[in-house]
């Protein structure tokens, strides 16, 4: 049986305007989840009723916990940021890891690129620690950069920003395109404009590209039918064209899914 | 915690509320289903609907929107698949019956008299879908003419699940009991909008959804309350309960039974602990059994 675990806030940090980084206490996530899949985060305010579902940035197994880096976007996540780290009546209620995860153990051995664009980032820094020397990271950026400084110690990271601050100026095809990048598969995640074109280049270069795709959620577990994506095939659960991003995303083949 | 619902027993009156459940599947990982007096599966139509488009959901203070539109995957793999998983625990079922017309939601009854099923419950509120569901809820004539027909052809006995977007629920009531529906319940969602200020436009693909969570619980014990006063068939209580305490109020304002639907979002647990917390309230009251608190108002 799957429980709702209360974890402690054992560190949080503004890293950069409206995003955090927060670490968090949790043996069994930090043991459990792969990278992509994401944790369910319960409000404290009961007005509040819906979880937050947050992708898991890292974990560190040995000291039990996993870090979420998340943007606030609302009243929910502004709590979050809020609250103080180390002390125990801090601590949030989660469920994780949920969704599916990317494919690294398939996908073994290839070489590959991981694309992240804005708070789709975090999720890609736990891939490419896994990965290491396998992977090539090419972020995206509005303007100001985050977690970036923390790829080069995993892989080879490349830049873009839309206002040409830092990096290639334009979005990650700029950027890959300005380093003539290649690999045999793509792992992105960030906002739907981003997937749809790194897809289309994906597509045209014969690269396989999987995708994390984003939802509003209700329960998170599959259950409420709240965030499925447009699937191109019959899915074998729910018989009809699509899929629960919860459940069996958030990450799917690019060709599986309408982006 | 026994209670009767049209001849058939539930260990306890506490169920799921359709829709928020699917069939039971996904939450088995968190709830033990046999000590649920019932699951109450996600709505089923004689096809596959593939629901609406996203976003279905958005959160509202102390409630939420959803527009999911009824997406299931049809009778023919809900039979072959989802009542064999549900058999394999202690618990009653009750399936939830959808349709575009009088004709699919027979079908879908005629279909389901042959399974191993102990209620069906028909849904004539869904506020989602532009064909049938609530059309037939807010009619009486409409109403009445489901009902009857529906009774003809279903084995089962047969629940009403009403609407709360109509002026008035005695009158609804009142016309399930008529055509000979075995119990009733309420309430569905209330239909309500969200809009997004800074995008000028409506959050929810569907532009409407259906309200529910706690911040609906007063308007669903108001109705309960008229709605049980008005018929003598059972009544089956739900809208916002979230906590033992409002399945109690609930209770006391006419539920025979009652049902949790938005609560388990928040809490895959809150099923196991309303069930337990009612236990406790009767024990602590010297309250032998819960019949004592049933429609005590």
């Amino acid at each position: 049986m799957m429980l709702k675990e209360s974890c402690t806030v054992l560190s949080l940090d503004e890293i950069e305007e409206d995003i955090y980084s927060m670490w968090l206490s949790s043996q069994a996530i930090a043991e459990e989840a792969r990278p992509g899949q994401f944790v369910n985060v319960y409000s404290r305010d009961r007005s509040r009723l819906l979880p937050r579902p947050i992708s898991i940035c890292e974990t560190d197994p040995a000291q039990g916990c996993f870090r979420l880096v998340f943007r606030v976007a609302g009243a929910g996540t502004r709590e979050f940021a809020s609250l103080q780290a180390g002390a125990h009546t801090n601590a949030l209620d989660v469920i994780g890891p949920l969704g599916n995860g990317f494919p690294l153990a398939e996908e073994k051995g290839k070489r590959v690129l991981l694309v992240g664009g804005g708070i789709g980032i975090p999720p890609m820094l736990s891939c490419a620690k896994v990965l290491q020397e396998d992977a090539m990271a090419v972020l995206g950026y509005r303007s100001r950069a985050f977690l970036q400084e923390e790829f080069p110690q995993a892989c080879p990271v490349f830049i873009a920003t839309e206002d040409g601050s830092s990096g290639s100026k334009g979005t990650v095809i700029d950027a890959i395109r300005e380093n003539s990048l290649t690999a045999d598969v793509i792992f992105a995640c960030g906002p739907k404009p981003m997937l749809r074109a790194v897809s289309a280049w994906a597509a045209k270069e014969g690269i396989p590209c999987f995708v994390s795709l984003e939802e509003r959620m209700a329960c998170g577990i599959g259950a409420c039918l709240g965030c499925v994506c447009d699937s191109n095939t019959l899915d074998r659960h729910l018989n009809v064209c699509k899929k629960r991003v919860c459940l069996e995303g958030p990450v799917f083949l690019s060709t599986e899914v309408k982006l | 915690m026994q209670v009767k619902l049209a001849g058939i027993e539930l260990k306890n009156p506490v169920m799921t509320a359709s829709g928020t459940f699917g069939s039971g599947q996904e939450y088995s990982r968190f709830v033990n289903l046999s000590h649920l007096g019932a699951v109450v599966t996600k709505g089923v139509s004689i096809v596959p609907w593939s629901g609406n488009q996203t976003p279905r959901i958005v959160e509202t203070p102390s409630g939420m929107l959803n527009a999911i539109g009824l997406q299931n995957p049809g009778i023919d793999v809900f039979c072959e698949r989802d009542i064999p998983f549900l058999r394999q625990f202690d618990t009653r079922i009750i399936v939830n019956v959808c349709g575009h017309s009088m004709v699919e939601y027979c079908e879908v009854a005629e279909r389901l008299s042959m399974e191993p099923v102990d209620l069906l419950e028909i849904n004539v509120s869904c506020p989602n879908v532009k064909e049938g569901g609530i059309a037939f809820g807010q009619d009486p004539k409409a109403l009445a003419g489901i009902v009857r027909q529906v009774k003809r052809v279903a084995r089962q006995p047969i629940i009403i699940k009403l609407s709360p977007n109509v002026t008035d629920i005695k009158e609804k009531a009142k016309a399930a009991e008529a055509e000979g529906a075995d119990a009733i319940s309420l309430i569905n969602t209330l239909t309500g909008m969200k809009i997004d200020i800074y995008r000028r436009g409506f959050v929810l693909a569907n532009r409407t959804g259906g309200l529910s969570g706690p911040c609906i619980h007063p308007v669903a014990v108001r109705m309960v309350y008229e709605a049980a006063h008005s018929v003598d068939i059972p009544v089956i209580g739900m809208g916002g309960i979230s906590v033992a305490e409002d399945a109690i109020e609930m209770l006391m304002a006419g539920a025979s039974a009652v049902a949790v639907g938005t609560a388990s979002f928040r809490d895959p647990l809150a099923l196991e602990r309303i069930i337990d917390g009612i236990e406790e309230f009767l024990d602590s009251q010297g309250v032998e059994q819960i019949q004592d608190i049933i429609k005590v108002l």
